[in-house]
């Protein structure tokens, strides 16, 4: 029996919204019993993108996000409501059976990560199934998957070590979307995105990009964990910064006063033009 | 059509799918997976191997294909403009307003050939204009050089001049430095991702959004490519004022100039090499005629005015250090110019903007391993020798026994037909699409011309131009003129200029019917454009559902208007649709690779890349010889020699390409009353107009459209700085405007554009104006082509400039 898992890799995803957009092709117009009724034309996203813009005006990123229903192993909407019409396959498919949930709008509202959306022509709550009709089928993997363009969907048997899920686990840093919410999904995500500081350094004296320049970054808890040098733009990013709270920076460079920047990092944040005057 | 479910096959300008049908309904589509024992091709770099994945890996709108389909905007039945009555009065001033009757097929073909008849007879053949767009649903047996041409060469028509909208500045500079006409003065692409990847240190992206725009038909094959380029560690620079959908996931840095003036920053770069000797000299002096009236002009000594990057500064808003620090990268790092038909090259005097970008790659050594003019979602390894058509090739015309040839020498030019119609007569330069030679760019051309008659009747293949043009009120007033006796319109949905025509054919979608062609293949003016695809791949494109209502293929609507016209059998030949297919695949070498049958049977065929297969770089040909290119002195030209000879004086496009500031910049005296500066680059989500209309999905993507108040509103993205000053919160509804025009937009507060831009695509397929009928009425479908300028790049130029736009915004309270 597999143990299916989706793997997003945040990183390797560019917005493209063909997951968002299969997921609608399979699912409007189409009933697959027992497994789900038709989704409506609009206004349902069994998998959605969040974007999110980071940064200011000019070091900006975007990220982006595909959240479809996380297949929990403690799935908050298999109970209450759900208890009885929303249950669980033994490779992990979480399914709401769109017979015995009928009516039953509570269960739109059980899930923390909203991904439930309630059908108000048919009365019925609906969500991602994993293309599980398709996977008994044969399919290798669901739609939205199988739209990819970009390996940021992965999708297999965890169990599987040749599988390119159980590949792709073993080099990546792994971990669940709102750990704090406790349900254990078998939705998994690679290279989450924490918080970035960014500067770019200017030599005052002569007006140039301060290249070379060393920066370094004090945690809250006082600890220097990063370090380096600004690029040839005399700019400097440090990623990945775990928590929020308040950061040291430190800049020096040969001849130049060394400034200290303090930092109360609540989100991304790009300090902008950071002038450095001569000793 | 079966009851069981059946896997069939077609593709569309985002790629190739498998359609799944039972009964007369699409299932579901998806992308082309192939087969497991399918091994695509490795690019080994030190000790890492990139390979491609094993399916076709397809655009967003593609995916959403079954819902033009079945469309509630689809063209049902052959209609007739209800106050259209060709015996008595036709009313041409209702068009816009009036509304729509049924006909039968029958009566439709009756009115067309009768009106084609006695338009020819009294006018003269030339009487009759036919209008296409620039791309058509995919498919080389029907598409416009096929199906269209092969009609019109038949009956006789004026010729419709396309301007290369795609190349502009492009089209009008690069030929003139390094030849390649045949290529509208395009770069070759052969073999450069594994050139870019082996050897580039640096990629930069001047006017560049591949993630975007896909390679034009390559869907998404290139989007792995740029995730590789990230892995090796190569830096990635974007010059845009807007931080576009590549560069917000890959920009190492974003560099932002205003609107219009990359002229300028193209210079500064230029003047730091010469001032510190960062240049490959040899190169220049072995490759390159002109350089001394270049250096001159970058140093000061013509204008006494060194191009310095503080110079720049004031023009670009780009800080003079940054270009200092972009050029000292450029000059020390192995570096790729990434750059492919870009908004920038859509802006005034954009041809000398171009011409010095690629004079910036011959200093650096273009050709040299790693340094060259990339798109960077073309060039792909692929065996280009094996000759398909592609859709420029002409289908039909490839194998028929008689290939027509339209008799008729009158033209008129696409950007000025509103003018010609409306007050005629006109003057331009070259046919458009200059790519003879480069002696066309200088011809003049007339309409109408001498002796001939002015254009009675429009026929309108598809397509919309409201959308995409420029300034397209103009439109709007010229369809209603009394000049225009009739308008046909053949298309598959109501677009915004069909409910200007009097005659409506309601023309079935590729899915409902067969067709064969190879991806993202045009050739002709894009040489291998397939080189965008990862591996060549040929679909037999079938007849996936009946078409719906009483609409018809192209082709038999051409088939069943020349038959009125006593030209059936010699447009047909007798001849099906599938033996059309059957003839073009069997007069091409595609059977050396498969039959005929088991191709149209799999639907499709997919090549591996041969064994031995060696990549030939483009431009490492010239980089060793140092000549051949198709210029004068078969050298890149710094002094471009043609323009020396045909138009001396013109300051608008000297010989040394030169800075001059945008007729519509930040600078004008407009920019007093409209000071925003707006670009509008193509759709991201879409392709050109295809889909917005009736995509509804697309609706739910917030990059495209956006839901408020119950409209799905066209997103325009503004500065939170300047939606401060004007009062405008995220999410209100704006009016954008200027003299031109209005349309009301969905206000998107973003830092991803510098402060004094704004940000909308062009390409809404929804004309939906307050006041029906009305040229000038406050658009809220989001058609920004209402507000961008007419004016050509430059008086010998005639290009468009659609991103040299100035408008103000306000908050609508309306």
């Amino acid at each position: 029996m597999a143990r299916y898992g989706l793997l997003i890799d945040v990183t390797r995803c560019n917005g493209c919204y063909n997951c968002q957009i299969a997921c609608k092709d399979e699912f409007f117009e189409n009933h697959y019993p027992p497994y789900s009724l038709p989704q409506p034309g609009t206004g349902h996203f069994w998998i959605r993108i969040e974007e999110k813009e980071r940064g200011k005006y000019p070091w900006v990123k975007v990220t982006y996000t595909p959240i479809p229903c996380m297949h929990c192993e403690n799935a908050p909407c298999m109970k209450g409501d759900g208890a009885g019409a929303v249950y669980r396959r033994k490779d992990g498919i979480v399914l709401i059976d769109p017979e015995k949930a009928k009516g039953l709008k509570g269960i739109v509202d059980s899930c923390p990560y909203g991904v439930i959306y309630w059908n108000n022509e048919l009365k019925v709550p609906q969500k991602c199934t994993l293309c599980a009709h398709l996977l008994d089928k044969g399919w290798k993997e669901p739609r939205c998957v199988d739209a990819c363009p970009t390996l940021a969907l992965r999708f297999g048997d965890l169990d599987d070590s040749n599988s390119e899920i159980a590949k792709a686990m073993a080099s990546k840093n792994i971990e669940h979307l709102h750990p704090e919410f406790g349900t254990n999904p078998r939705v998994l995500y690679a290279n989450y995105p924490k918080l970035f500081i960014a500067g770019s350094l200017v030599f005052g004296d002569t007006d140039e990009c301060g290249e070379g320049a060393s920066v370094s970054l004090w945690t809250p808890s006082g600890v220097e964990v990063h370090h380096q040098k600004a690029n040839s733009f005399g700019d400097f990013e440090f990623d990945n910064v775990g928590e929020q709270g308040s950061y040291q920076l430190k800049i020096s460079a040969e001849g130049y006063e060394t400034k200290f920047i303090s930092v109360d990092l609540k989100g991304d944040i790009y300090l902008e033009e950071i002038v450095l005057h001569r000793r | 059509m079966t009851d069981h479910e059946q896997i069939l096959t077609s593709c569309d300008n985002g790629g190739p799918i498998w359609v799944h049908v039972k009964g007369n309904r699409i299932l579901r589509i998806r992308p082309i997976v192939y087969d497991d024992s399918f091994k695509p091709w490795t690019i080994q770099v030190g000790n890492r191997s990139f390979s491609p994945l094993k399916k076709a890996t397809v655009a967003p709108f593609t995916l959403a294909g079954r819902l033009r389909v079945d469309s509630p905007d689809r063209v049902g039945y052959p209609m007739k403009r209800a106050d259209f009555d060709p015996e008595k009065n036709r009313n041409p001033e209702n068009r816009g307003k009036s509304g729509y009757e049924r006909i039968s097929w029958d009566q439709a073909f009756d009115i067309v050939a009768s009106e084609i008849k006695r338009v020819q007879e009294r006018y003269g053949k030339e009487a009759i204009l036919g209008l296409t767009s620039s791309h058509q649903m995919w498919g080389i047996s029907q598409y416009r050089f096929s199906s269209f041409e092969r009609f019109f060469g038949f009956v006789g028509g004026t010729r419709q001049l396309h301007n290369p909208d795609s190349w502009e500045g492009f089209h009008w500079g690069l030929p003139h430095v390094w030849g390649f006409y045949w290529r509208l003065g395009m770069a070759e692409q052969y073999d450069l991702l594994e050139d870019a990847l082996k050897h580039s240190e640096m990629i930069v992206y001047w006017s560049n959004d591949p993630d975007s725009t896909h390679g034009l038909y390559g869907g998404q094959e290139s989007a792995i490519w740029r995730l590789w380029l990230k892995e090796l560690g190569k830096t990635q620079v974007f010059i845009d004022p807007f931080c576009n959908y590549t560069a917000v996931l890959f920009a190492d840095k974003w560099i932002a100039p205003k609107p219009g003036t990359d002229a300028a920053l193209a210079l500064a770069i230029a003047f730091v090499w010469l001032d510190e000797g960062t240049y490959d000299r040899s190169y220049v002096e072995t490759h390159t005629v002109g350089f001394e009236r270049w250096q001159d002009y970058v140093l000061g000594k013509e204008d006494g005015i060194p191009k310095t990057p503080r110079w720049a500064e004031k023009i670009t808003g780009v800080s003079a250090r940054v270009t200092k620090a972009l050029a000292h990268m450029w000059a020390s790092k192995t570096t790729m110019l990434g750059t492919w038909w870009g908004g920038a090259a859509r802006s005034a005097y954009a041809h000398e903007w171009t011409r010095m970008i690629l004079l910036l790659q011959a200093m650096q050594g273009l050709g040299k391993p790693g340094v060259n003019i990339w798109a960077v979602a073309k060039g792909a390894p692929q065996d280009v020798s094996f000759k398909f058509p592609g859709y420029t090739a002409g289908g039909m015309n490839l194998v028929a026994k008689e290939v027509p040839q339209n008799p008729v020498k009158q033209s008129i030019y696409r950007l000025l037909i509103p003018e010609g119609i409306l007050n005629p007569p006109i003057h331009w330069k070259s046919p458009g699409f200059c790519g003879q030679s480069v002696e066309q760019q200088f011809e003049d051309y007339i309409y109408p011309l001498p002796g001939h008659s002015e254009i009675k009747m429009i026929y309108r293949f598809g397509g919309s131009y409201i959308g995409t043009m420029t300034e397209t009120n103009r439109w709007v007033e010229a369809y209603r003129s009394p000049k225009i006796e009739c308008i046909v319109s053949q298309v598959p949905w109501w677009e915004p200029e069909t409910k200007l025509s009097d005659i409506v054919l309601p023309v079935c979608t590729s899915l409902e019917r067969c067709d064969v062609a190879e991806w993202a293949s045009a050739q002709g003016y894009i040489p291998d454009s397939q080189v965008a695809c990862n591996h060549r791949l040929f679909v037999y494109q079938k007849k996936c559902v009946e078409p719906r209502f009483e609409s018809k293929s192209d082709y038999e609507i051409f088939g069943g208007v020349a038959e009125r016209l006593g030209l059936g059998d010699r447009y047909t030949e007798g001849n099906s649709e599938e033996d059309w297919i059957r003839k073009i695949v069997e007069a091409s070498p595609l059977k050396e690779c498969i039959p005929f049958e088991e191709f149209k049977e799999k639907g499709y065929y997919v090549m591996p890349l041969p064994e031995g297969y060696k990549p030939k770089p483009a431009m490492r040909w010239f980089y060793e010889k140092g000549e051949g290119l198709a210029t004068p002195s078969g050298k890149i030209e710094f002094f471009a020699s043609s323009l020396h000879k045909h138009t001396p004086d013109d300051k608008e496009r000297p010989p040394i390409p030169h800075y001059i500031p945008s007729w519509e910049g930040p600078d004008s005296d407009l920019a007093r009353r409209y000071p925003l500066q707006l670009l509008t680059p193509h759709p991201r989500y879409d392709f050109h107009t295809h889909n917005d209309a009736h995509s509804f999905w697309l609706w739910e993507i917030p990059g495209h459209r956006i839901i408020k108040d119950s409209y799905t509103w066209w997103p325009i993205r503004i500065h939170p700085s300047d939606a401060r000053t004007r009062g405008i919160q995220d999410r209100d509804i704006v009016k954008v405007y200027n003299d031109r025009g209005a349309v009301l937009c969905i206000a998107v507060l973003t830092e991803r554009v510098r402060p004094g831009t704004v940000h909308s695509f062009e390409s809404c397929g929804r004309y939906d104006p307050l006041e029906l009928g009305k040229p000038n009425a406050i658009d809220r479908g989001g058609c920004m082509n209402l507000l961008t300028p007419a004016r050509f790049i430059s008086k010998n130029a005639p290009g468009m400039a659609p991103n040299s736009c100035l408008v103000q915004i306000e908050k609508w309270e309306g």
